[in-house]
C-alpha cells in the first residue's frame, strides 16, 4: 500500500510540476538516475527554456536510467525517431560509448545532436608533493619510462577520463599508448584520494571533481585542457600553452530523434542557443564549476562526428574495440 | 569546547518544528522502505529525491529527511528478515541467519527490540564517531590502494567458510555462484561486456536487490505453492512485547565491537554497510566459538549484524562528507543528492558549511532517538502487518517485490530475472545450499575483481604487490587465519560433533 501511496505521490508531484498546462509540452529525456550530471543537464536547461519563454509549457524530465545511457539511446532510435516534442541529455560520455560500440551497435547518425551549451574542462592532477611541476615534466618522465606514471579516473578503462592523457602523450609524440597505465576507480574523487596515497602518480578528470581538493592544498592542477584559462582559475596554465595542443571537455549538450524535420531542429537549435545566452544559464554554470562551451546545429553535429571518429581511433589501438 | 559549540549550532539549525516533523516523516517512511523486500535504502532515497525539488526544500530540510530515511530504512531492514527470513534490504541479510531462528522460538518481539537496541547503539557510536573523528578518519582512505581493497574483500570471502557449519563446499559452490553473476556487465578494466549475450539491460550487471528478491522472496512463494500453503515457514506467531533487559546486557560487549567493526568498515569507501554487517557478525562468531551456538537464534547473533551495519552506514557519511567518495551505494544517492544542492562534499565542507555539515550530524542523532522511540514500543504495529496469515502475507509479499523491483529501473525485464532467481533460490533450498553466500558473492565479488586488476596494471602483472603494505600484509594475515583456523581449532576444542541436524 505504502509503494502504492509513494507512486501516487510521485506521480502528483510531476504531475503538477510539469504537465500544469496540459498537453504537447516537450520532454526531455535524462539517461541517468536523479541527481547526475544528465538529470542536471535536463532539468537546468528545461527550467531556464521555460522561465525565458522559450517554450510555452514546462519541460517534463524522465528518468531512464540503464547501459550508461544505451537504454534512453534505444528508446529514442527503435521508438521515438520522429518524435520532434523530445530532447535528450548527452555529454561525452554519450560520444565515447558510441565510438566504442558499447551501445549494442547502434551509431552516432541514428540521432542528431543539436548542441552543446556548457562543458566541465578536462584536468590533469598531481599530488601535492610530486615530482612533477608542469605538464612537460610528467609528459618527458612517461617518455623516458611508461611504467613509471599511473594514472587514475573515473571512467572505464578506454573511456574519456582514460583518453585525455593518451590524447596528450598522442600530441608529444608518445605512440606507445598501450604501455600507459590507467585504472578506472569508482569516480574523480576516488581517483583523488589513489594518487593523493600516493597508489598512482597523476589523476585526470573533470575541473568540477577537484574544486574542494584544490582548495585544501591535497593536489596541484598541472594542466586544463582547454583553449584558453577557466575563469575563476586563472592561475591554471591550459595544456596549450605547456606546448600540447590538446582541448578535451566534458561537454554538456542535448541530442534529438533523427526523423524530425530540419525545421524542428532548427527549431531546437534556437532555443538551445535563447538558453545559452542567458543570464540565468550563466549563474547555473557559475553555481555547477561549468566553463563556456556554446556549439549550436550544423556546427555542433561536425564537431561531434570529429570527436567520435578520434576516439573510435584511439579505442581500436588502445584494445578496448576490435 | 569547540565540537560542543559546533554541536550547538548544528541543533539551532536542525531543531526547528518543520524538520522535526521531517525526521519523523523520514523514520517512518524509512523503516517501512526498509522492512519491504526490494526497496533498499539507495533506492528508496532515490525514489524521494525528486520529492525534495517538488517541495522546494532547503538544504538543511533535505538532508534531514533523507538522512532520516536512510537510517530509518537500515534500521527497517531487520524487520522483515527476521519475521519473514526475507532480508528487507542487502546489509540486513546477516540478521536473517540468527534473527528468523529466534523468532522460530517464539521470541520474535525479543529479537526486534534488541536489534533495534542494537541498531540504535551501532547508529548513536557512528554519530558520535562521525562527530569527533571525521576530518582525521578521512585520511585513512588514503592508505587503501588496490592491494589493500583485495585483501580486505579477500578477508571477507575467506571467513564465509565458517558461515555454513554444516557443509563448507556448498557454502563456497554458493559462493562461487555468486561471484560468476558478479562478473556479469560491462568489464570496468577493459569497458568490454562480459556475459550479456549483446542484451542492454545486462549491461549495468545484475542489480544485488533483484538477486535478493528473488532468492528469498519468490523462493519463499514457489515453497509456499509447493506445500499449498500448509506447513509454510512464514508467519511467526509474536507474544507479549516485553523488553528484553537480559539480552540487552548479555550483549553489550557484543554490541560495542560490533559498532566499532561497522564503523571501520563503512569509512573504507567502497565497502559499505553490507560488509559491515558480515564481518560484525564474523567476529562475534569467532569470538563466541563453537559454543555460541550462532545461527540458531542466539542473541548476540541479532544484536551483532544489527549493531555492524547500522554503525557502517553511519561510518559511510565519513568519506562522503570528507573525500566526496561515496562509502555505499546509498550514500553515493546521498552524495549525488548534496551535488544537487549545490554542496560539494570535500575536505573542506567541514570548515566551510559548517551550518550544513552540523545541521546533518544534529539531524543523525534526532532520527536515531526518533528511530529508537518509534521501533521499540511500535514493533507491535509493524509486526502485525507482517503476522497475518501466509496466504494474505505472501501474495502481498510477491505484489510488493514486483513493484519495487520495477521501480529500480522501470523494466520487465528485471521482474524476470527475479523470478529466474527464484526458481535458482528454490533449487538451491531443495539441495541444502545456503543462498547468503550467493549474495555476498554478488555484492563483493565485482569489487574484489576490479581491485584486483587494478593492483595487476600497477603493478604490471607482478602479484607481490598485493603483498607490498603492512595493512595490506596484515589483513592476508586475517584472511589465511579465517579461512585456516576453523579446521583446526573445531579438532582441538571439542571432539568432532555428533550429527543432530
Amino acid at each position: 500500500m505504502t509503494q502504492r501511496f509513494f507512486k501516487a505521490l510521485m506521480t502528483s508531484a510531476v504531475l503538477s510540476a510539469g504537465l500544469a498546462g496540459g498537453a504537447y509540452a516537450a520532454e526531455c529525456i535524462a539517461p541517468a538516475n536523479p541527481g547526475g550530471g544528465w538529470d542536471f543537464t535536463c532539468r537546468q536547461i528545461g527550467k531556464i527554456m521555460y522561465d525565458i519563454g522559450a517554450v510555452d509549457q514546462p519541460v517534463q524530465v524522465t528518468n531512464m536510467p540503464g547501459a550508461g545511457g544505451g537504454l534512453a539511446y534505444n528508446h529514442v532510435v527503435s521508438e521515438r525517431a520522429d518524435d520532434s516534442d523530445v530532447v535528450i541529455a548527452a555529454s561525452s560520455a554519450t560520444t565515447t560509448r558510441l565510438a566504442q560500440n558499447a551501445y549494442a551497435g547502434m551509431t552516432a547518425d541514428q540521432v542528431r545532436f543539436v548542441g552543446a551549451i556548457g562543458a566541465d574542462p578536462g584536468v590533469i592532477a598531481v599530488a601535492a608533493d610530486s615530482e612533477y611541476q608542469t605538464l612537460g615534466d610528467l609528459v618527458e618522465a612517461i617518455k623516458a619510462d611508461p611504467g613509471s606514471v599511473a594514472f587514475a579516473g573515473g571512467s572505464a578503462v578506454g573511456g574519456f577520463d582514460h583518453l585525455k592523457p593518451l590524447m596528450i602523450l598522442k600530441e608529444a609524440g608518445f605512440t606507445d599508448i598501450t604501455s600507459v597505465k590507467y585504472i578506472g576507480v569508482d569516480g574523480g574523487a576516488d581517483a583523488i584520494t589513489q594518487t593523493v596515497g600516493g597508489f598512482t602518480q597523476a589523476m585526470t578528470g573533470d575541473m568540477s571533481e577537484i574544486v574542494s581538493f584544490l582548495a585544501n592544498g591535497d593536489i596541484r592542477v598541472i594542466a586544463v585542457l582547454t583553449e584558453e584559462r577557466v575563469p575563476g582559475f586563472d592561475d591554471i596554465p591550459t595544456a596549450k600553452e605547456q606546448g600540447f595542443d590538446v582541448v578535451a571537455v566534458n561537454w554538456r549538450g542535448l541530442y534529438v530523434p533523427k526523423d524530425i524535420s530540419d525545421a524542428k531542429f532548427d527549431e531546437w537549435a534556437g532555443k538551445l542557443q535563447q538558453v545559452a545566452d542567458s543570464d540565468e544559464w550563466a549563474q547555473a554554470m557559475a553555481d555547477n564549476g561549468l566553463a563556456p562551451f556554446t556549439k549550436v546545429g550544423g556546427d555542433f553535429q561536425a564537431y561531434v562526428d570529429g570527436l567520435v571518429a578520434e576516439i573510435n581511433a584511439m579505442s581500436k589501438e588502445l584494445g578496448v574495440l576490435q | 569546547m569547540d565540537i560542543l559549540a559546533n554541536l550547538a549550532l548544528g541543533f539551532s539549525v536542525a531543531l526547528s518544528p518543520f524538520t522535526l516533523f521531517l525526521a519523523v516523516c523520514g523514520c517512518f517512511l524509512g523503516t517501512i522502505i526498509g522492512a519491504l523486500p526490494g526497496l533498499g535504502p539507495s533506492n528508496g532515497v532515490a525514489i524521494l529525491i525528486p520529492i525534495t525539488f517538488t517541495l522546494g526544500l532547503d538544504a538543511t530540510s533535505a538532508l534531514v529527511l533523507m538522512t532520516s530515511v536512510y537510517y530509518g530504512a537500515m534500521y527497517g531492514g531487520r524487520i522483515s528478515s527476521i519475521l519473514l527470513n526475507i532480508p528487507g534490504d542487502e546489509p540486513a541479510l546477516m540478521t536473517t541467519l540468527d534473527g528468523y531462528p529466534m523468532a522460530k522460538q517464539g521470541r520474535a518481539g525479543d529479537a526486534l527490540v534488541l536489534s533495534g537496541v542494537a541498531s540504535f547503539v551501532g547508529a548513536l557510536l557512528a554519530t558520535v564517531g562521525l562527530m569527533l573523528l571525521a576530518p582525521t578518519l578521512a585520511r585513512v582512505a588514503f592508505f587503501f590502494g588496490p592491494a589493500e581493497y583485495f585483501a580486505l574483500y579477500l578477508l571477507a570471502f575467506c571467513t564465509l567458510g565458517g558461515m555454513a557449519s554444516n557443509n563448507q563446499a556448498k557454502a563456497a559452490l554458493a559462493a562461487c555462484m555468486g561471484l560468476g553473476i558478479a562478473m556479469i556487465g560491462v568489464d570496468s578494466s577493459s569497458g568490454l561486456p562480459r556475459l550479456t549475450g549483446g542484451n542492454l539491460h545486462l549491461f549495468d550487471g545484475i542489480d544485488f536487490l533483484v538477486a535478493i528478491v528473488g532468492l528469498f522472496a519468490i523462493a519463499e512463494v514457489f515453497f509456499f505453492i509447493e506445500s499449498h500453503g500448509k506447513g509454510s515457514s512464514i508467519g511467526v506467531k509474536l507474544d507479549k512485547v516485553r523488553i528484553p533487559w537480559k539480552d540487552i546486557m548479555a550483549t553489550k560487549w557484543t554490541m560495542l565491537r560490533a559498532s566499532g567493526v561497522g564503523f571501520i568498515a563503512g569509512i573504507l569507501p567502497g565497502a559499505g554497510a553490507s560488509l559491515g554487517s558480515f564481518l560484525a557478525y564474523m567476529t562475534e562468531k569467532s569470538i563466541a566459538g563453537e559454543k555460541g551456538g550462532f545461527g540458531t537464534g542466539v542473541p548476540k547473533g541479532v544484536a551483532a549484524p544489527e549493531a555492524g551495519n547500522n554503525s557502517a552506514a553511519g561510518g559511510a557519511l565519513v568519506p562522503m562528507l570528507t573525500l566526496g567518495v561515496p562509502g555505499s551505494g546509498t550514500t553515493a544517492v546521498l552524495l549525488a543528492l548534496l551535488m544537487t544542492l549545490n554542496i560539494t562534499p570535500g575536505p573542506t565542507l567541514f570548515t566551510e558549511k559548517a551550518d550544513v555539515v552540523w545541521g546533518l550530524i544534529a539531524s543523525l542523532l534526532i532520527a536515531n532517538v526518533v528511530l529508537l522511540l518509534m521501533n521499540v514500543p511500535m514493533v507491535k504495529i509493524f509486526v502485525k502487518i507482517l503476522s497475518v496469515p501466509a496466504w494474505v502475507l505472501l501474495p502481498g509479499v510477491t505484489m510488493i517485490s514486483f513493484v519495487g523491483i520495477y521501480s529500480l529501473s522501470g523494466s520487465y525485464f528485471d521482474l524476470l530475472l527475479m523470478v529466474g532467481f527464484g526458481v535458482l533460490g528454490y533449487i538451491l533450498r531443495k539441495l541444502d545450499v545456503p543462498t547468503v553466500p550467493v549474495i555476498l558473492g554478488i555484492l563483493l565479488g565485482g569489487k574484489m575483481e576490479d581491485a584486483l586488476r587494478r593492483a595487476m596494471t600497477l603493478s604490471d602483472g607482478d602479484p607481490i604487490y598485493l603483498f607490498s603494505s603492512p595493512i595490506a600484509i596484515g589483513l592476508w594475515v586475517a584472511a589465511i587465519a579465517g579461512f585456516v583456523a576453523p579446521m583446526f581449532l573445531r579438532g582441538v576444542l571439542k571432539k568432532p560433533p555428533a550429527v543432530t541436524d
